[in-house]
């Protein structure tokens, strides 16, 4: 490792923009707990995104704190807006979207992915347990996979990693990974470098993937 | 075919016997029968399974392993992935005090629609590969695999709905739904609270969420607020 820390990437804020530009206009998106949530807040009104939320809202805007309604809340739990042209619906119908393939994309938070793009991210091996809410079927339900994550880990681990040693949460699953430091595609044939983070060198974030990295292709500066 | 109306909550609830599965409706805040999981909690009732998305994220179930009423748990939310903040249900998993079936929220739902619409069991995709799918039958179909998913069904279902009229019907509020729905098929005894009682034919039929059919006993309570604690 060329060097003992990770260079400074992105901010969560700045990771959830850059999963913002990811999305096709006029999709239909999930956003797992955590990071992806804030993803809401960063997309253009004009791209006419509609965001599902597993307990039941297709069409819903950022967080919202004001009037709490305990029955208008995302799956994270935060209370949420409406767009024009919302709507509800029970757990079944929800899942029947997510497992039918009637999501164009979701976008998860990572514990790991590996090279051929297995995801872990419901189990954390010292705490046990663990919370799998709607991620194994999000995994392996919804079109596209964005995970978004920190590049390592807080003791500087890498969480790209050629297999995961975490329980996983799909096979097979991940299509694209954005975190602090880069933009990385996932495909049968392994891991390649799209993007770099401002002032992260393609050699940095070599050096801080646990996996074979395909830097030979055009590999650009995030687009912020 | 005609709901019965209970005064309280803890009448309505009575005579769930020791050892029952309850099914909870409810998404953290959001259409949680949380004066119906109170009343459980006063009365007493012991080796208690609960059926339901989350427990101890700021929800009234967790009040249940106050004094270690459950001995199961079904959910898809349970244990924290950061241990900053901790429920009941977590100090109980971690002394062995409660068994956790953690199981992915799609598979849940469907799961209990299996229970409920008299479906042997549910193929899907969700789980292959992970510990999910530990010790249970896949198989093959057209050349692609499958995990097989049994039926889930309680002795009581616990729903939450906006309104109900005497023939059962029930009308949600916005994404008050959930699991309430499917959870109404798929218990021996299923029990709503609601927050106002209305003439048959208040409630517009195509505004019914759950069918009479499938409701057997109604209490009308002030809502308990809830909020989601991450």
């Amino acid at each position: 490792m060329p060097a003992d820390n990770p260079p400074t990437g992105l901010s969560r804020e700045l990771i959830a923009l850059r999963v913002a530009r990811e999305l096709e206009p006029g999709s239909v998106v999930n956003l797992g707990i955590g990071l992806p949530t804030l993803v809401a807040g960063f997309v253009e009104p004009a791209d006419h995104i509609l965001f599902q939320a597993e307990n039941g809202i297709l069409g819903y805007s950022g967080v919202s704190e004001s009037d709490f309604d305990a029955d208008l809340i995302n799956a994270g739990g935060q209370p949420v807006a409406l767009v024009a042209g919302a709507s509800f619906f029970d757990t079944a119908d929800s899942f029947a979207m997510i497992r039918g393939g009637h999501i164009d994309a979701a976008v998860l938070g990572g514990l790991q992915v590996s090279a051929r793009g297995d995801l872990a991210n419901w189990y954390v091996p010292s705490r046990g347990g663990g919370s799998v809410g709607g991620a194994m079927d999000l995994a392996v339900g919804a079109r596209k996979l964005i995970v978004a994550m920190a590049h390592v880990t807080r003791d500087g681990e890498p969480r790209i990693v050629e297999v995961c040693d975490y329980p996983l949460t799909a096979r097979r699953c991940v299509d694209v990974v954005i975190t602090d430091l880069a933009v990385i595609d996932v495909s049968p044939s392994g891991l390649t470098l799209r993007e770099t983070a401002p002032g992260v060198s393609v050699n940095d974030v070599v050096a801080w993937t646990g996996a074979e990295l395909d830097t030979s292709g055009p590999v650009c500066e995030m687009p912020l | 075919m005609i709901a019965e109306y209970f005064d309280t909550p803890d009448d309505a609830i009575a005579d769930i016997a020791d050892g029952a599965t309850i099914l909870v409706g409810g998404f953290v805040s959001a259409g949680t029968p949380s004066n119906l999981i109170r009343a459980v909690r006063r009365s007493g009732r012991r080796n208690l399974t609960a059926v339901a998305n989350n427990i101890g994220l700021g929800d009234l179930l967790d009040e249940l392993c106050e004094d270690r009423q459950l001995a199961k748990v079904i959910a898809t939310f349970a244990i924290r992935a950061s241990g900053t903040r901790s429920s009941r249900f977590e100090a109980q998993y971690r002394a062995g005090e409660v068994e956790l079936e953690l199981v992915p929220q799609g598979t849940l739902i469907e799961r209990l629609r299996a229970g409920g619409a008299g479906l042997g069991g549910v193929l899907t995709r969700t789980g292959l590969g992970t510990m999910m799918a530990e010790g249970k039958q896949t198989m093959e179909l057209d050349g692609e695999e499958w995990l097989l998913e049994r039926p889930l069904r309680g002795d009581v279902a616990l729903l939450k709905a906006w309104r109900a009229d005497r023939l059962g019907n029930l009308q949600y509020r916005l994404a008050g739904r959930n699991f309430n729905p499917v959870m109404a098929t798929a218990a021996e005894l299923v029990i709503a609270e609601v927050e106002e009682i209305v003439e048959p034919g208040e409630i517009p039929p195509d505004q019914v969420g759950t069918p009479g059919i499938y409701v057997d006993r109604l209490v009308q309570c002030e809502p308990i607020p809830v909020r989601w604690e991450g």
